[in-house]
């Protein structure tokens, strides 16, 4: 008698659905492992990490504004993904997104133009693009593979940033704190509710949605990098261009992530700082692959990946438990999703060993 | 005397397909055993049963005359099976010692193993380099590879799976010959087969495969292909029709293509010149791995050449890419469905789309799910593709099944040329007569229509004229009725181009 | 004189800023060579650093901690192992998984580690160091890592062509289907280079803090872990040119921090992010040649087995 995978006929519809949650059941249990092995009661600490959060009004509008980031990111790394382009260089692009965005900010901020805030988003966009575009480049002109060289250049947005608020953008009046100064007024995004600090950038998140969902299932361009991901032979055949595909997915995604990070200059942070980000570029790739490479999923992954930090900060303050836990915590998220995800297109068979032996 | 295998009850169920049932066939020593059946009869199931590649589920196998448990291919070269696969089980970038030495599972050293290698080479007549690449070997050459790899282990059973569906006709008549003598030796031959007339020249006996279950028994010598055929078949021989077609201008041309190899391993395309006309069907005979992919490449457009070199009804095409072309009116069937003409993970409906996408289907680039839908169900109906539904899986379709949608999809389209490569590969008999009718009609319809095929016979049964592509050259192409299988294999072993002797 | 001595420092520094390379790159192109991609090598390194650095700082003994470091890199490739292997997941997505794990275990089980003090590993001792020139005396200041390292490109070169297992290897990594159709087990084969990776990556982390700079702090391998990943492309998988990739790319981390002494006046932040181009670079003109990439490529890199039946 043993265990043995078989494929299945038909990809299962309910694992499909089930698999997530199923992941998000099995982290939550690996999190209380954890924080037993920490020495805390893994039922306080699981209520702190999950539930706390939600009790407040105040805590739903921070769920919207951590979520903001992982999901603009998140729909960018699917679309590509679906295209099997992969760019984990989401970081990078929304730290040059920052760069860019608050650049914007720093030059015209406070002087009252109707027209800072656009460009800055749109710098920030660009910013972003414009550092996916490189990997697309080097990967449609030399063939150098996308996953290396956009991780790479992140390190090198990440430095580049460090170089300016260290240097050149430092703010003069800032005892020699390594930041700029404070954004003007009329260069932060305006806030969604009085008090709280959820912001429009979360209204784009949301906007990118639906756009996203229509761009991959009702559109010509959107089957095509269907096609492309999913069958590259197929794609030749009929046609479609694989460059295109790669600057596509490149492109979008770098300009979303792009947009994250000046949503984040401009939003919660309200100046540049050397790391604009706690990770939100790198968790996003969990955030796409838990929400299934589909908008809609990726919004409620967004949402529990935005717990999942907003909690994090709530086991700081209040069991001085690690911020590094709900690192943790996410890796094995995407560990037993990937796990979990075996079983759609696999079930698990007892067999009693060959017939004739 | 005691039969050197044995196979009693066999039975070996996939999910819900049964590819073995209750198989029972014995081979004596010195025999050449032939295994028939059609595509998808079982044949190569129950030979990987024996090599111990798959275990069956129910049966016992007994090997001269002792009940046997073949755990795995170690255990079946140890009993003194070799097996020589119709997909090659080679390395490209190891060399021909490498590769049998892996075979061998031996660990003496390669000098030795090289000696050794050159003396039953020698004796059997199979000459190969131990020390090249298997990569820079032609598939004839590997073969031999093959073979001697399982000579070296001085076999009692020798399987071969389909093997002259890579050879020459003549290479063909080398490989019985060597056969023969190693029957001769007391070795014993199970010989996988669907061609007909090799088995009744080469095989003492023979078992009978469909769909799973042996149908017959018998001595193929005293048997003619049709009574074999209808056995394999289970009914009368069914043909294709050939409605009367006005052959008319060319429709494409190509003139002077040549084309470096675009990947490692590949055929450089050299000089190529045909013209196909309008209403006729042009079969390019040849051995896999002479340019067919590279030619299929060029002509569709996955490859670009020279604009002039590819015209289409005098159009030059030659620089534009697979989707201008067809719009202009060129089709391609490719050779692979699942991944190529069709993508596994897609529905139907979507792998309608996939060269369909056009104003009708995707206007101002949003989809009309309404007309993709429409387009799928018509393709399912007048092609009769059994399927669940057009939101049906492409994997869940069978290959004949799958290849009927394909084929349909690109007749639908109306095309002016349609490409074809390896039509009724691996599918069933239904099927392939199906496929083959609807180019037929297709051609009759005025198209002109390019059949690139490994299957001499197919394209003897429907092309109007064959060329023979051999090391990446086109031969002259000649009329059905003036070619002979003796001549036309001559060109594909590059006789054409060989140096003047 | 004194010329040659900085340039025998010069080279001992670009050795040692090496080896971590050398180490995780070999891990990788054993476990590449048999057909599996695994990108989580920084997630490795840095367990492996973060677990050798406890060790060390619990037992006082650094080789101890080196064990340990391979051990729990190791342990880290089993994950991976179990999820691609016997589940017969996403490589890639596996690969990334790991990272991310790594970098939150690394962070979590080391935290407590922080600021705590270790005697790092020594060096070997060699009993007429005193009697040797200056020059000689620097070299042999180099610690049996480094040896270790710098021994690898010939026993792993050895290893892959001239021994049976090598062979089964490469195999392996070039067609599974025909590996297993000649009898040879290929998740067995797969999961002892990945195992053999792990390792490797875990002590080449735990080389950073253990003797690099014996001390722990978070995210300390700093993409190295992937600058080993575009090293073995870089390769074309073949030994000896790792080699000579990893010392070139210990030579560029020793240069940012000489910079200055060659009369560069840049801030420290963008002469940081020299490696990290320098590996973009080095991947765009190695890829160029897509046709030469795919020949040298191990055929079955990244794709699934099954074996079916």
């Amino acid at each position: 008698m043993r265990l043995r995978l078989e494929a299945r006929q038909q990809p299962s519809q309910t694992m499909q659905w089930l698999s997530p949650f199923l992941a998000a059941v099995l982290a939550a249990l690996g999190g209380g492992v954890v924080f037993a092995l920490l020495g805390h009661n893994p039922a306080t600490a699981l209520a702190t990490l999950f539930l706390a959060p939600l009790a407040t009004l105040d805590g739903l509008t921070e769920l919207g504004l951590k979520a903001t980031p992982l999901l603009l990111c998140a729909i960018g790394i699917a679309v590509g993904v679906r295209a099997n382009v992969w760019n984990i260089g989401a970081e990078g692009q929304l730290t040059l997104g920052a760069i860019t965005g608050g650049g914007i900010a720093l030059a015209f901020g406070g002087e009252g133009h109707w027209w800072t805030l656009p460009l800055m988003l749109f710098a920030g966009a660009a910013g972003g693009a414009f550092w996916a575009a490189i990997p697309a480049l080097l990967r449609t002109k030399f063939n150098a593979h996308e996953i290396l060289t956009t991780l790479m250049l992140s390190y090198v947005a990440i430095q580049v940033l460090g170089w300016l608020v260290h240097g050149p953008w430092i703010d003069p009046e800032g005892f020699n704190f390594p930041q700029t100064r404070m954004f003007a007024d009329d260069a932060m995004l305006p806030v969604l509710l009085e008090g709280a600090r959820l912001n429009a950038g979360f209204l784009l998140a949301l906007l990118a949605v639906p756009l996203a969902w229509g761009l991959l299932s009702r559109t010509a361009v959107g089957f095509r990098l269907r096609t492309v991901g999913q069958a590259p032979a197929a794609a030749r055949y009929a046609g479609f261009s694989a460059n295109g595909a790669v600057w596509f997915s490149l492109v979008l995604s770098g300009a979303l992530a792009g947009l994250a990070g000046v949503c984040e200059a401009a939003g919660p942070v309200g100046q540049l700082q050397p790391l604009m980000s706690p990770g939100y570029g790198f968790a996003a790739i969990i955030v796409a692959f838990l929400g299934r490479l589909h908008p809609v999923g990726i919004l409620s992954a967004s949402l529990l990946m935005a717990l999942l930090y907003l909690g994090g900060e709530q086991l700081q303050v209040t069991l001085q438990l690690p911020i590094a836990a709900t690192g943790t915590i996410q890796g094995m998220l995407l560990f037993f999703l990937l796990a979990t995800d075996v079983f759609i297109d696999q079930r698990l068979v007892f067999t009693r060993g060959p017939a004739h032996a | 005397m005691t039969a050197r295998l044995a196979l009693v009850g066999i039975t070996k169920r996939y999910g819900a397909m049964l590819a073995n049932n209750d198989v029972t066939l014995s081979v004596a020593p010195g025999e050449i055993h032939a295994l028939l059946g059609e595509n998808g009869a079982g044949k190569s199931t129950l030979m990987k049963i024996v090599y111990g590649v798959v275990k069956p589920d129910a049966g016992v196998i007994a090997w001269e005359g002792e009940p046997v448990v073949i755990a795995d291919p170690n255990a079946a070269r140890a009993l003194g099976v070799g097996m020589v696969f119709q997909h090659f089980s080679l390395f490209e970038t190891l060399t021909v010692a490498e590769n049998i030495a892996l075979g061998l599972g031996s660990t003496q050293p390669m000098a030795e193993l090289a000696a050794e290698i050159r003396q039953v080479a020698a004796q059997y007549g199979l000459a190969v380099e131990a020390e090249r690449h298997v990569h820079s070997l032609s598939v004839g050459e590997r073969q031999r590879v093959e073979i001697l790899r399982c000579l070296l282990q001085r076999p009692k059973l020798l399987i071969l799976d389909e093997p002259t569906s890579v050879l020459t006709p003549q290479e063909a008549d080398g490989l019985f010959v060597m056969l023969r003598r190693l029957a001769a030796e007391g070795c014993s031959v199970l010989y996988i087969s669907h061609k007909l007339e090799e088995i009744r020249a080469l095989c003492t006996a023979a078992t009978v495969l469909r769909a799973g279950q042996v149908v017959a028994r018998c001595d193929p010598r005293l048997e003619t292909a049709e009574s074999l055929a209808e056995m394999m078949m289970g009914g009368a021989l069914t043909h294709t029709s050939r409605p009367p077609a006005q052959v008319g201008a060319p429709c494409l041309a190509v003139t002077a293509l040549t084309l470096a190899a675009d990947e490692p391993f590949g055929t450089t395309l050299r000089d190529i010149s045909l013209e196909l006309r309008a209403g006729e069907i042009l079969g390019v005979a040849g051995v896999a791995g002479n340019g067919q992919k590279e030619l299929l490449a060029a002509l569709s457009g996955e490859r670009r050449a020279a604009a002039g070199a590819v015209l289409l009804q005098g159009q030059p095409i030659g620089a534009l890419g697979p989707a201008e072309r067809r719009a202009r009116g060129l089709a391609f069937i490719p050779e692979e469905r699942l991944g190529r003409g069709a993508v596994a993970e897609f529905t139907l409906a979507e792998n309608a789309m996939l060269t369909r996408l056009d104003a009708r289907t995707a206007p101002h680039g949003l989809l009309d799910l309404g007309a993709v839908n429409a387009l799928a169900a018509r393709l399912v109906a007048r092609f009769g593709v059994r399927c669940s539904g057009i939101l049906a899986q492409g994997r869940s379709l069978s290959g004949g099944n799958m290849q009927k949608f394909i084929v349909g999809r690109e007749i639908d389209a109306q095309p002016k040329v349609l490409l074809a490569a390896h039509p009724t590969w691996g599918v069933d008999i239904g099927a392939a007569l199906a496929i083959r009718q609807a180019l037929l009609d297709l051609a009759a319809a005025g198209a002109g229509v390019l059949v690139v095929s490994e299957d001499l016979d197919e394209l003897l049964e429907i092309a109007d004229r064959i060329a023979v592509l051999s090391g990446g050259r086109l031969s002259a192409p000649m009329p059905v009725g003036e070619t002979s299988v003796e001549g036309i294999g001559l060109l594909m072993g590059g006789a054409a181009h060989a140096p003047a002797a | 004189m004194h010329d040659g001595f900085a340039l025998i420092a010069l080279l001992v520094a670009t050795l040692r800023a090496a080896t971590p390379l050398l180490l995780a790159g070999f891990g990788e192109l054993i476990a590449e060579r048999s057909g599996v991609l695994n990108l989580g090598v920084e997630g490795m390194m840095l367990v492996g650093a973060a677990a050798g650095f406890i060790a060390t700082a619990s037992t006082g003994n650094p080789l101890l901690g080196l064990l340990v470091a391979a051990a729990a890199g190791a342990l880290m490739a089993a994950l991976f192992g179990f999820l691609t292997l016997t589940l017969r997941a996403n490589q890639v997505a596996c690969g990334l998984a790991l990272t991310i794990f790594g970098v939150g275990l690394s962070a979590l089980i080391g935290l407590p580690y922080q600021g705590t003090p270790i005697t790092g590993l020594a060096t070997v001792i060699w009993p007429d160091l005193d009697s040797a020139g200056p020059v000689v005396q620097q070299l042999m200041l180099l610690d049996p890592v480094v040896w270790l390292a710098l021994a690898l490109p010939f026993l792993v070169f050895a290893f892959l062509y001239r021994t049976r297992s090598g062979l089964v290897l490469r195999a392996v990594g070039e067609s599974h289907d025909v590996a297993h159709a000649l009898g040879y087990s290929v998740l067995r084969v797969r999961f002892a280079a990945v195992l053999f990776g792990g390792a490797m990556a875990g002590m080449g982390g735990s080389y950073l803090s253990l003797v690099y700079t014996p001390m722990w702090t978070e995210n300390m391998v700093a993409g190295r872990g992937w600058i080993a990943l575009a090293l073995v492309v870089f390769s074309a998988w073949k030994p000896l040119w790792l080699a000579l990739g990893a010392v070139l790319f210990g030579f560029v981390t020793i240069a940012q921090f000489h910079a200055e002494a060659f009369g560069l006046d840049v801030s420290s932040h963008l002469l940081s992010t020299l490696p990290y181009l320098a590996t973009v670079v080095v991947l765009v003109l190695i890829s160029r040649d897509a046709a030469r990439l795919k020949l040298n490529a191990p055929a079955a890199l990244g794709k699934p087995f099954s074996a079916a039946g």
